[in-house]
Protein backbone atom coordinates (compact mmCIF):
# COMPACT_ATOMS: atom_id res chain seq x y z
CA UNK A 1 0.00 0.00 0.00
CA UNK A 2 1.36 3.63 -0.03
CA UNK A 3 3.76 4.69 2.59
CA UNK A 4 3.57 8.17 4.59
CA UNK A 5 6.64 10.05 3.20
CA UNK A 6 9.27 11.73 5.43
CA UNK A 7 7.25 15.32 5.80
CA UNK A 8 4.67 12.94 6.64
CA UNK A 9 6.38 10.97 9.57
CA UNK A 10 7.79 13.99 10.60
CA UNK A 11 4.41 15.58 11.24
CA UNK A 12 3.22 12.88 12.83
CA UNK A 13 6.25 12.46 15.05
CA UNK A 14 5.60 16.25 16.45
CA UNK A 15 1.51 15.60 16.71
CA UNK A 16 2.75 12.60 18.96
CA UNK A 17 4.87 15.04 20.85
CA UNK A 18 1.57 17.41 21.23
CA UNK A 19 -0.45 15.07 22.63
CA UNK A 20 1.77 13.21 24.90
CA UNK A 21 3.87 16.23 26.08
CA UNK A 22 1.07 17.46 28.71
CA UNK A 23 1.27 13.69 30.40
CA UNK A 24 4.80 13.38 30.07
CA UNK A 25 5.38 16.29 32.12
CA UNK A 26 3.05 15.63 34.15
CA UNK A 27 4.69 12.21 35.21
CA UNK A 28 8.09 13.68 34.60
CA UNK A 29 7.29 16.36 37.63
CA UNK A 30 5.76 13.73 39.70
CA UNK A 31 8.87 12.44 40.67
CA UNK A 32 10.64 15.74 41.78
CA UNK A 33 12.25 15.70 44.80
CA UNK A 34 11.42 19.48 45.70
CA UNK A 35 8.44 20.95 47.34
CA UNK A 36 7.92 22.59 43.74
CA UNK A 37 6.50 21.77 40.29
CA UNK A 38 10.12 21.08 38.29
CA UNK A 39 11.01 19.80 35.38
CA UNK A 40 13.49 17.80 34.37
CA UNK A 41 13.08 16.64 37.89
CA UNK A 42 16.62 17.09 39.23
CA UNK A 43 16.27 13.75 40.93
CA UNK A 44 14.31 10.83 41.44
CA UNK A 45 12.09 10.41 44.55
CA UNK A 46 8.76 9.08 44.93
CA UNK A 47 8.03 11.65 47.89
CA UNK A 48 5.36 12.67 46.06
CA UNK A 49 3.58 9.44 45.72
CA UNK A 50 4.28 8.55 49.44
CA UNK A 51 2.56 11.78 50.44
CA UNK A 52 -0.68 10.67 48.73
CA UNK A 53 -1.33 8.18 51.34
CA UNK A 54 -1.03 10.89 53.74
CA UNK A 55 -3.91 12.53 51.99
CA UNK A 56 -6.88 10.38 52.90
CA UNK A 57 -9.00 13.12 51.17
CA UNK A 58 -8.34 12.09 47.87
CA UNK A 59 -8.25 8.47 48.97
CA UNK A 60 -11.77 9.19 49.81
CA UNK A 61 -11.73 11.10 46.59
CA UNK A 62 -11.01 8.11 44.65
CA UNK A 63 -13.04 5.39 45.99
CA UNK A 64 -15.81 7.61 45.35
CA UNK A 65 -15.49 8.37 41.58
CA UNK A 66 -14.88 4.11 41.56
CA UNK A 67 -18.05 3.60 43.14
CA UNK A 68 -19.93 5.95 41.36
CA UNK A 69 -18.09 4.91 37.98
CA UNK A 70 -19.16 1.83 38.82
CA UNK A 71 -23.12 2.17 39.90
CA UNK A 72 -23.85 5.02 37.29
CA UNK A 73 -22.17 2.40 34.39
CA UNK A 74 -23.99 -0.50 35.71
CA UNK A 75 -27.92 1.21 35.76
CA UNK A 76 -27.29 3.04 32.36
CA UNK A 77 -26.46 -0.78 30.76
CA UNK A 78 -29.26 -1.93 32.51
CA UNK A 79 -31.88 0.69 30.86
CA UNK A 80 -29.15 1.22 27.33
CA UNK A 81 -29.79 -2.26 26.74
CA UNK A 82 -33.61 -3.12 26.44
CA UNK A 83 -33.93 0.45 24.59
CA UNK A 84 -31.22 -0.48 22.27
CA UNK A 85 -32.56 -3.41 21.18
CA UNK A 86 -35.97 -1.23 21.13
CA UNK A 87 -34.64 1.11 18.75
CA UNK A 88 -32.30 -1.30 16.92
CA UNK A 89 -34.53 -3.58 15.62
CA UNK A 90 -38.24 -2.01 15.93
CA UNK A 91 -40.18 0.30 13.88
CA UNK A 92 -42.85 2.43 15.79
CA UNK A 93 -43.93 6.36 16.19
CA UNK A 94 -41.29 8.14 18.03
CA UNK A 95 -39.02 5.67 17.20
CA UNK A 96 -36.51 8.58 16.22
CA UNK A 97 -37.42 10.88 18.71
CA UNK A 98 -36.85 8.58 21.40
CA UNK A 99 -33.30 7.89 19.59
CA UNK A 100 -32.81 11.73 19.92
CA UNK A 101 -33.64 12.05 23.45
CA UNK A 102 -31.67 9.17 24.61
CA UNK A 103 -28.56 10.56 23.05
CA UNK A 104 -29.25 14.39 23.86
CA UNK A 105 -26.75 14.29 26.78
CA UNK A 106 -23.98 14.64 24.29
CA UNK A 107 -25.86 18.09 22.50
CA UNK A 108 -26.64 19.27 25.24
CA UNK A 109 -23.26 21.82 27.00
CA UNK A 110 -22.10 20.26 29.93
CA UNK A 111 -22.17 22.95 32.05
CA UNK A 112 -25.82 23.34 31.20
CA UNK A 113 -26.83 19.77 32.61
CA UNK A 114 -24.68 21.04 35.91
CA UNK A 115 -26.94 23.91 36.46
CA UNK A 116 -29.78 21.43 35.52
CA UNK A 117 -28.70 18.94 38.12
CA UNK A 118 -28.26 21.25 40.84
CA UNK A 119 -31.67 23.20 40.63
CA UNK A 120 -33.48 19.59 40.37
CA UNK A 121 -31.81 17.98 42.98
CA UNK A 122 -31.59 21.01 45.61
CA UNK A 123 -35.57 21.40 45.32
CA UNK A 124 -36.13 18.09 46.60
CA UNK A 125 -32.85 18.04 49.09
CA UNK A 126 -30.94 15.11 47.79
CA UNK A 127 -28.17 17.04 45.87
CA UNK A 128 -24.80 16.40 46.68
CA UNK A 129 -25.48 12.53 48.26
CA UNK A 130 -24.55 9.45 46.21
CA UNK A 131 -27.56 8.62 45.14
CA UNK A 132 -28.55 11.76 43.25
CA UNK A 133 -24.88 11.57 41.65
CA UNK A 134 -25.29 8.09 40.19
CA UNK A 135 -29.00 9.23 38.68
CA UNK A 136 -27.12 12.10 37.38
CA UNK A 137 -24.16 10.37 35.83
CA UNK A 138 -26.42 7.61 34.61
CA UNK A 139 -28.17 10.25 32.71
CA UNK A 140 -24.82 11.38 30.90
CA UNK A 141 -23.33 8.12 30.50
CA UNK A 142 -26.32 6.76 28.82
CA UNK A 143 -25.87 8.09 24.89
CA UNK A 144 -22.59 6.45 25.18
CA UNK A 145 -23.71 2.69 26.04
CA UNK A 146 -26.15 3.71 23.80
CA UNK A 147 -24.31 3.99 20.59
CA UNK A 148 -22.24 1.18 20.62
CA UNK A 149 -25.46 -1.54 22.19
CA UNK A 150 -26.90 -0.11 18.99
CA UNK A 151 -24.57 -0.68 16.91
CA UNK A 152 -23.93 -4.57 17.65
CA UNK A 153 -27.48 -5.27 18.09
CA UNK A 154 -28.13 -4.09 14.20
CA UNK A 155 -25.19 -7.06 13.33
CA UNK A 156 -27.21 -9.69 15.36
CA UNK A 157 -28.59 -12.59 12.78
CA UNK A 158 -32.11 -12.56 13.09
CA UNK A 159 -32.57 -16.22 12.42
CA UNK A 160 -30.25 -17.62 14.94
CA UNK A 161 -33.35 -16.21 16.97
CA UNK A 162 -36.14 -17.73 15.54
CA UNK A 163 -34.37 -20.60 15.30
CA UNK A 164 -34.31 -20.44 19.13
CA UNK A 165 -38.02 -19.73 19.43
CA UNK A 166 -39.35 -22.37 17.12
CA UNK A 167 -37.37 -25.08 19.22
CA UNK A 168 -39.37 -23.77 21.86
CA UNK A 169 -37.57 -21.39 24.03
CA UNK A 170 -38.61 -18.47 25.93
CA UNK A 171 -38.48 -14.81 25.07
CA UNK A 172 -36.39 -14.87 28.30
CA UNK A 173 -34.50 -17.46 27.12
CA UNK A 174 -33.93 -16.30 23.58
CA UNK A 175 -32.57 -13.40 25.06
CA UNK A 176 -30.34 -14.78 27.89
CA UNK A 177 -28.54 -17.64 25.54
CA UNK A 178 -28.99 -15.99 21.95
CA UNK A 179 -29.16 -11.89 21.71
CA UNK A 180 -27.14 -11.39 24.70
CA UNK A 181 -24.28 -13.43 24.21
CA UNK A 182 -24.27 -11.65 20.43
CA UNK A 183 -24.48 -7.96 21.66
CA UNK A 184 -21.78 -9.11 24.47
CA UNK A 185 -18.74 -7.19 23.15
CA UNK A 186 -20.92 -3.96 22.30
CA UNK A 187 -22.59 -4.31 25.77
CA UNK A 188 -18.94 -4.32 27.63
CA UNK A 189 -17.80 -1.68 25.15
CA UNK A 190 -20.35 0.28 26.60
CA UNK A 191 -19.88 -0.27 29.90
CA UNK A 192 -16.42 0.66 29.96
CA UNK A 193 -16.77 4.07 28.35
CA UNK A 194 -19.57 4.89 30.46
CA UNK A 195 -17.07 3.83 33.74
CA UNK A 196 -14.17 6.10 31.96
CA UNK A 197 -16.89 8.71 31.02
CA UNK A 198 -18.54 8.95 34.92
CA UNK A 199 -14.87 8.40 36.63
CA UNK A 200 -13.75 11.28 34.70
CA UNK A 201 -16.79 13.52 34.64
CA UNK A 202 -16.04 16.68 36.25
CA UNK A 203 -18.59 19.96 34.74
CA UNK A 204 -21.76 18.27 35.82
CA UNK A 205 -20.43 17.18 39.33
CA UNK A 206 -18.60 19.94 40.42
CA UNK A 207 -22.28 21.47 40.73
CA UNK A 208 -24.06 18.77 42.58
CA UNK A 209 -21.34 17.26 45.16
CA UNK A 210 -21.09 17.96 48.95
CA UNK A 211 -17.67 17.52 50.97
CA UNK A 212 -18.39 14.53 51.68
CA UNK A 213 -19.29 13.18 47.92
CA UNK A 214 -16.62 14.78 46.39
CA UNK A 215 -15.08 12.91 43.74
CA UNK A 216 -11.57 12.78 42.29
CA UNK A 217 -11.91 15.13 39.30
CA UNK A 218 -13.51 17.46 41.57
CA UNK A 219 -10.94 17.63 44.06
CA UNK A 220 -8.11 18.07 42.06
CA UNK A 221 -10.07 20.78 40.23
CA UNK A 222 -10.03 22.60 43.21
CA UNK A 223 -6.36 21.81 44.38
CA UNK A 224 -5.39 23.02 41.22
CA UNK A 225 -7.11 26.52 41.02
CA UNK A 226 -5.82 26.99 44.48
CA UNK A 227 -2.69 26.05 44.36
CA UNK A 228 -0.16 23.23 42.74
CA UNK A 229 2.28 21.78 44.23
CA UNK A 230 3.52 17.90 43.03
CA UNK A 231 1.22 16.48 45.35
CA UNK A 232 -1.69 17.09 42.46
CA UNK A 233 0.67 15.66 39.74
CA UNK A 234 1.92 12.25 41.38
CA UNK A 235 -1.74 12.20 42.18
CA UNK A 236 -2.44 12.48 38.32
CA UNK A 237 -0.01 10.33 37.41
CA UNK A 238 -1.70 7.72 39.40
CA UNK A 239 -4.78 8.65 37.19
CA UNK A 240 -2.90 8.34 33.97
CA UNK A 241 -1.64 4.71 34.90
CA UNK A 242 -5.00 3.43 35.19
CA UNK A 243 -6.33 4.56 32.69
CA UNK A 244 -3.41 3.23 30.38
CA UNK A 245 -4.17 0.16 32.25
CA UNK A 246 -7.90 -0.15 31.26
CA UNK A 247 -6.78 0.95 27.91
CA UNK A 248 -4.35 -1.19 27.08
CA UNK A 249 -7.56 -3.89 28.36
CA UNK A 250 -10.19 -2.62 26.23
CA UNK A 251 -7.59 -2.50 22.83
CA UNK A 252 -7.16 -6.16 23.64
CA UNK A 253 -10.76 -7.08 24.32
CA UNK A 254 -12.48 -5.13 22.04
CA UNK A 255 -10.26 -2.75 19.97
CA UNK A 256 -10.01 1.01 21.25
CA UNK A 257 -10.49 2.52 17.80
CA UNK A 258 -14.17 0.60 17.78
CA UNK A 259 -14.25 1.95 21.07
CA UNK A 260 -14.41 5.32 20.58
CA UNK A 261 -15.40 5.33 16.95
CA UNK A 262 -18.77 4.00 18.51
CA UNK A 263 -18.86 0.55 16.64
CA UNK A 264 -18.41 2.17 13.27
CA UNK A 265 -15.07 0.37 12.45
CA UNK A 266 -14.40 -2.80 12.21
CA UNK B 1 -39.09 -11.21 17.80
CA UNK B 2 -42.06 -11.84 15.40
CA UNK B 3 -44.34 -11.73 18.12
CA UNK B 4 -44.24 -8.23 19.38
CA UNK B 5 -46.64 -5.86 19.45
CA UNK B 6 -47.12 -2.01 19.41
CA UNK B 7 -46.30 -1.89 23.04
CA UNK B 8 -43.10 -3.67 23.34
CA UNK B 9 -40.50 -1.20 22.20
CA UNK B 10 -41.99 1.43 24.56
CA UNK B 11 -42.31 -1.93 27.32
CA UNK B 12 -38.14 -2.12 26.47
CA UNK B 13 -37.71 1.64 26.39
CA UNK B 14 -39.59 2.49 29.69
CA UNK B 15 -37.01 2.58 32.08
CA UNK B 16 -34.95 4.88 30.49
CA UNK B 17 -37.71 6.61 29.27
CA UNK B 18 -38.74 7.31 32.80
CA UNK B 19 -35.04 8.32 34.20
CA UNK B 20 -34.73 10.50 31.16
CA UNK B 21 -38.12 12.05 31.72
CA UNK B 22 -37.04 12.94 35.85
CA UNK B 23 -33.44 13.96 35.28
CA UNK B 24 -33.17 15.26 32.06
CA UNK B 25 -36.35 17.01 30.80
CA UNK B 26 -37.51 18.03 33.48
CA UNK B 27 -34.80 19.74 35.35
CA UNK B 28 -33.84 21.40 32.02
CA UNK B 29 -37.59 22.71 32.15
CA UNK B 30 -36.89 23.84 35.75
CA UNK B 31 -33.58 25.62 34.74
CA UNK B 32 -35.47 27.70 32.14
CA UNK B 33 -38.78 28.29 34.61
CA UNK B 34 -35.87 29.30 37.10
CA UNK B 35 -34.21 32.23 34.35
CA UNK B 36 -37.06 34.59 34.69
CA UNK B 37 -36.95 34.31 38.29
CA UNK B 38 -35.63 37.32 40.17
CA UNK B 39 -32.81 37.63 42.55
CA UNK B 40 -31.82 39.64 45.67
CA UNK B 41 -28.57 39.68 47.43
CA UNK B 42 -30.93 39.79 50.83
CA UNK B 43 -34.13 37.60 49.63
CA UNK B 44 -32.29 35.04 47.87
CA UNK B 45 -34.48 34.00 44.58
CA UNK B 46 -37.92 35.17 44.21
CA UNK B 47 -40.59 33.43 42.58
CA UNK B 48 -41.83 36.20 40.22
CA UNK B 49 -41.59 35.57 36.49
CA UNK B 50 -39.71 38.32 34.51
CA UNK B 51 -37.51 39.20 31.66
CA UNK B 52 -34.75 40.95 33.54
CA UNK B 53 -32.30 38.45 33.78
CA UNK B 54 -32.42 38.39 29.70
CA UNK B 55 -32.24 42.02 29.53
CA UNK B 56 -29.44 42.59 32.11
CA UNK B 57 -27.47 39.97 30.11
CA UNK B 58 -28.38 41.38 26.50
CA UNK B 59 -27.43 44.81 27.24
CA UNK B 60 -24.33 44.50 29.31
CA UNK B 61 -21.22 44.54 27.33
CA UNK B 62 -19.47 42.51 29.80
CA UNK B 63 -21.09 39.32 28.60
CA UNK B 64 -20.63 40.24 25.25
CA UNK B 65 -17.23 40.33 25.83
CA UNK B 66 -17.62 36.84 27.48
CA UNK B 67 -19.95 35.29 24.96
CA UNK B 68 -17.51 37.16 21.81
CA UNK B 69 -15.01 35.64 23.42
CA UNK B 70 -16.29 32.16 23.96
CA UNK B 71 -17.14 31.80 20.55
CA UNK B 72 -14.31 33.50 18.68
CA UNK B 73 -12.10 30.93 20.73
CA UNK B 74 -14.42 28.09 19.46
CA UNK B 75 -14.22 29.15 16.55
CA UNK B 76 -9.89 28.91 16.73
CA UNK B 77 -9.71 25.73 17.97
CA UNK B 78 -12.12 24.34 15.80
CA UNK B 79 -10.01 25.53 12.46
CA UNK B 80 -6.85 24.63 14.03
CA UNK B 81 -7.90 21.31 14.97
CA UNK B 82 -9.09 20.73 10.87
CA UNK B 83 -6.25 22.06 9.48
CA UNK B 84 -3.88 19.11 12.18
CA UNK B 85 -6.25 17.02 12.63
CA UNK B 86 -6.96 16.03 8.55
CA UNK B 87 -3.40 15.36 8.05
CA UNK B 88 -2.97 13.30 10.76
CA UNK B 89 -6.05 11.17 9.94
CA UNK B 90 -4.86 10.46 6.57
CA UNK B 91 -1.42 9.63 7.28
CA UNK B 92 -2.62 7.44 10.32
CA UNK B 93 -5.00 5.97 7.92
CA UNK B 94 -2.19 5.15 5.49
CA UNK B 95 0.36 3.48 8.24
CA UNK B 96 0.76 -0.24 8.05
CA UNK B 97 -1.54 -1.83 11.28
CA UNK B 98 1.07 -2.54 13.73
CA UNK B 99 2.26 1.13 13.81
CA UNK B 100 -1.06 2.12 13.36
CA UNK B 101 -2.68 0.44 16.77
CA UNK B 102 0.02 1.89 18.67
CA UNK B 103 0.06 5.19 16.82
CA UNK B 104 -3.88 5.48 17.71
CA UNK B 105 -3.28 4.74 21.11
CA UNK B 106 -0.72 7.60 21.39
CA UNK B 107 -2.97 9.92 19.77
CA UNK B 108 -6.38 8.90 20.64
CA UNK B 109 -5.95 7.79 23.96
CA UNK B 110 -5.77 11.08 25.95
CA UNK B 111 -9.55 11.28 25.16
CA UNK B 112 -9.96 9.09 27.62
CA UNK B 113 -7.32 10.45 30.45
CA UNK B 114 -9.41 13.06 32.65
CA UNK B 115 -9.23 16.89 31.38
CA UNK B 116 -8.44 17.88 34.25
CA UNK B 117 -4.93 15.76 34.27
CA UNK B 118 -4.17 16.88 30.74
CA UNK B 119 -5.26 20.91 32.02
CA UNK B 120 -2.75 20.52 35.00
CA UNK B 121 -0.37 19.38 32.35
CA UNK B 122 -0.43 22.52 30.20
CA UNK B 123 -0.57 24.82 33.13
CA UNK B 124 2.95 23.11 34.19
CA UNK B 125 3.93 23.50 30.12
CA UNK B 126 2.75 27.37 29.53
CA UNK B 127 3.65 28.75 32.91
CA UNK B 128 5.94 31.60 32.97
CA UNK B 129 8.74 29.70 34.73
CA UNK B 130 6.93 26.91 33.06
CA UNK B 131 8.78 24.06 30.84
CA UNK B 132 8.43 25.92 27.72
CA UNK B 133 9.59 29.49 28.81
CA UNK B 134 12.71 27.91 30.66
CA UNK B 135 13.41 26.15 27.40
CA UNK B 136 13.03 29.34 25.74
CA UNK B 137 15.57 31.47 27.66
CA UNK B 138 17.72 28.05 28.20
CA UNK B 139 18.56 28.42 24.58
CA UNK B 140 19.18 31.99 24.67
CA UNK B 141 15.43 32.66 22.45
CA UNK B 142 14.07 34.89 24.76
CA UNK B 143 15.09 36.91 27.70
CA UNK B 144 11.86 37.78 30.01
CA UNK B 145 9.25 35.08 29.52
CA UNK B 146 5.93 34.73 27.29
CA UNK B 147 2.99 35.18 28.75
CA UNK B 148 0.46 32.07 28.00
CA UNK B 149 -0.94 31.15 31.10
CA UNK B 150 -4.27 33.44 31.60
CA UNK B 151 -4.76 33.97 28.06
CA UNK B 152 -7.14 33.00 25.45
CA UNK B 153 -3.98 31.32 23.25
CA UNK B 154 -2.69 29.77 26.06
CA UNK B 155 -7.14 28.41 26.18
CA UNK B 156 -7.11 27.28 22.65
CA UNK B 157 -3.19 25.52 22.59
CA UNK B 158 -4.67 23.33 25.65
CA UNK B 159 -8.78 23.18 24.13
CA UNK B 160 -6.93 21.68 20.86
CA UNK B 161 -5.05 19.18 22.53
CA UNK B 162 -8.35 18.25 24.25
CA UNK B 163 -10.35 18.33 21.26
CA UNK B 164 -8.38 16.96 18.55
CA UNK B 165 -8.78 13.25 18.97
CA UNK B 166 -12.52 14.01 17.72
CA UNK B 167 -12.06 15.47 14.74
CA UNK B 168 -9.65 12.85 13.71
CA UNK B 169 -12.27 10.02 14.52
CA UNK B 170 -14.36 12.16 12.33
CA UNK B 171 -11.93 12.40 9.49
CA UNK B 172 -10.84 8.78 10.41
CA UNK B 173 -15.05 7.51 9.69
CA UNK B 174 -14.93 9.43 6.77
CA UNK B 175 -11.87 7.76 5.02
CA UNK B 176 -12.92 4.43 5.75
CA UNK B 177 -15.92 5.18 3.58
CA UNK B 178 -14.03 6.10 0.39
CA UNK B 179 -13.68 3.68 -2.24
CA UNK B 180 -9.32 2.83 -1.92
CA UNK B 181 -9.38 2.58 -6.06
CA UNK B 182 -9.86 5.95 -6.46
CA UNK B 183 -6.02 7.11 -4.99
CA UNK B 184 -5.31 3.99 -6.99
CA UNK B 185 -6.58 5.52 -10.24
CA UNK B 186 -5.10 9.10 -10.24
CA UNK B 187 -2.11 7.35 -9.44
CA UNK B 188 -2.24 5.62 -12.36
CA UNK B 189 -2.70 8.64 -14.71
CA UNK B 190 -0.20 10.06 -13.34
CA UNK B 191 -0.73 12.48 -10.29
CA UNK B 192 1.40 13.71 -7.79
CA UNK B 193 0.85 12.79 -3.85
CA UNK B 194 -0.01 16.69 -3.17
CA UNK B 195 -2.64 16.32 -6.24
CA UNK B 196 -4.01 13.07 -4.91
CA UNK B 197 -4.89 14.77 -1.56
CA UNK B 198 -6.32 17.90 -2.73
CA UNK B 199 -8.48 16.50 -5.63
CA UNK B 200 -9.26 12.80 -4.56
CA UNK B 201 -8.67 12.29 -0.79
CA UNK B 202 -9.97 16.10 0.85
CA UNK B 203 -13.23 15.68 -1.51
CA UNK B 204 -14.19 12.44 0.07
CA UNK B 205 -12.65 13.25 3.69
CA UNK B 206 -14.40 16.73 3.78
CA UNK B 207 -17.69 15.72 5.65
CA UNK B 208 -15.62 13.95 7.76
CA UNK B 209 -14.00 17.60 8.61
CA UNK B 210 -17.88 18.83 8.66
CA UNK B 211 -18.89 16.60 11.30
CA UNK B 212 -15.68 16.90 13.30
CA UNK B 213 -15.96 20.38 13.18
CA UNK B 214 -19.51 20.27 14.69
CA UNK B 215 -18.41 17.99 17.90
CA UNK B 216 -15.50 20.22 18.60
CA UNK B 217 -17.04 23.62 18.10
CA UNK B 218 -19.62 22.44 20.39
CA UNK B 219 -17.16 21.17 23.16
CA UNK B 220 -15.27 23.94 23.13
CA UNK B 221 -18.23 26.13 23.01
CA UNK B 222 -19.00 24.88 26.34
CA UNK B 223 -15.54 23.40 27.65
CA UNK B 224 -15.44 24.36 31.57
CA UNK B 225 -12.00 23.13 33.07
CA UNK B 226 -9.56 23.88 30.38
CA UNK B 227 -10.68 27.79 30.56
CA UNK B 228 -11.27 28.04 34.49
CA UNK B 229 -7.59 26.50 35.36
CA UNK B 230 -5.83 28.10 32.00
CA UNK B 231 -8.16 31.03 32.00
CA UNK B 232 -8.72 31.86 35.90
CA UNK B 233 -10.17 34.54 36.41
CA UNK B 234 -8.96 37.05 34.18
CA UNK B 235 -10.25 35.14 30.65
CA UNK B 236 -13.71 34.42 31.28
CA UNK B 237 -15.25 32.12 29.13
CA UNK B 238 -19.25 31.47 29.68
CA UNK B 239 -19.42 28.13 31.02
CA UNK B 240 -16.94 29.41 33.88
CA UNK B 241 -19.19 32.51 34.24
CA UNK B 242 -22.03 30.48 34.72
CA UNK B 243 -20.23 28.26 37.38
CA UNK B 244 -19.37 32.11 39.39
CA UNK B 245 -22.98 32.91 39.45
CA UNK B 246 -23.86 29.47 40.70
CA UNK B 247 -21.57 28.58 42.98
CA UNK B 248 -20.08 32.09 43.75
CA UNK B 249 -21.93 34.56 43.63
CA UNK B 250 -25.19 32.28 44.48
CA UNK B 251 -27.27 34.68 41.79
CA UNK B 252 -29.22 31.34 40.48
CA UNK B 253 -31.65 32.93 38.26
CA UNK B 254 -28.85 35.26 36.49
CA UNK B 255 -26.49 32.29 36.12
CA UNK B 256 -29.72 30.53 34.70
CA UNK B 257 -30.43 32.92 31.45
CA UNK B 258 -26.65 32.48 30.74
CA UNK B 259 -26.78 28.60 30.68
CA UNK B 260 -30.15 29.25 28.87
CA UNK B 261 -28.38 31.74 26.51
CA UNK B 262 -25.09 29.14 25.92
CA UNK B 263 -27.61 26.29 24.97
CA UNK B 264 -29.80 27.97 22.53
CA UNK B 265 -27.19 29.51 20.91
CA UNK B 266 -25.19 26.60 20.50
CA UNK B 267 -28.01 24.50 19.29
CA UNK B 268 -28.91 27.46 16.62
CA UNK B 269 -25.70 27.06 15.79
CA UNK B 270 -24.95 23.11 15.16
CA UNK B 271 -28.60 23.06 13.54
CA UNK B 272 -27.59 25.98 10.82
CA UNK B 273 -24.11 24.29 10.31
CA UNK B 274 -26.45 21.30 9.58
CA UNK B 275 -28.35 22.51 7.22
CA UNK B 276 -25.54 24.01 5.49
CA UNK B 277 -23.54 20.66 5.34
CA UNK B 278 -26.45 18.82 4.33
CA UNK B 279 -27.36 21.12 1.37
CA UNK B 280 -23.47 21.17 0.09
CA UNK B 281 -22.99 17.40 0.61
CA UNK B 282 -26.58 15.75 0.28
CA UNK B 283 -25.14 13.41 -2.22
CA UNK B 284 -22.59 12.67 0.29
CA UNK B 285 -24.23 10.86 3.24
CA UNK B 286 -26.93 8.92 1.11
Amino acid sequence: MNRNGFWALCFNALFALFMMGPLLVVIGVSFTPTGYLEFPPSAISFRWFKAILDNPDFIDAAWISLELGLASATLSTLLAVPAALAIGRERFRGRDALQALFLSPLTVPTVVLGVAFLRFLSLFDINGTFLGLVLCHAVIVTPFVLRLVLASVTGVDRSIEMAATSLGASHWTVFRRVTLPLILPGVVGGWVLAFITSFDELTVTVFIVNPSTTTLPVRLFSHITQTTDPLIASISTMVILLTVLLMLAVNKLYGLDRLLIGGEAR
Amino acid sequence: MTVSGKATPWFLSAPALTLFAALLVTPLAMTFLLSFNSFSFYGGIENTFGLENYIEVLSDTYFYEIFGRTFLIAFITTAICAVLGLPEAYILFRMKPAWRSFMLLIVLGPLLISVVVRTLGWAILLGNKGVINEFLRDIGLITSPIRMMYTSTGIVVALVHVMIPFMILAVWAALQRQDPATERAAESLGAGPFTIFMRIVLPQAMPGVLSGSLIVFSLSASAFATPAVLGGRRVKMVSTTVYDEFLNTLNWPLGAAIAILLLVSVLTIMIAWNKLVERRYSGVFE
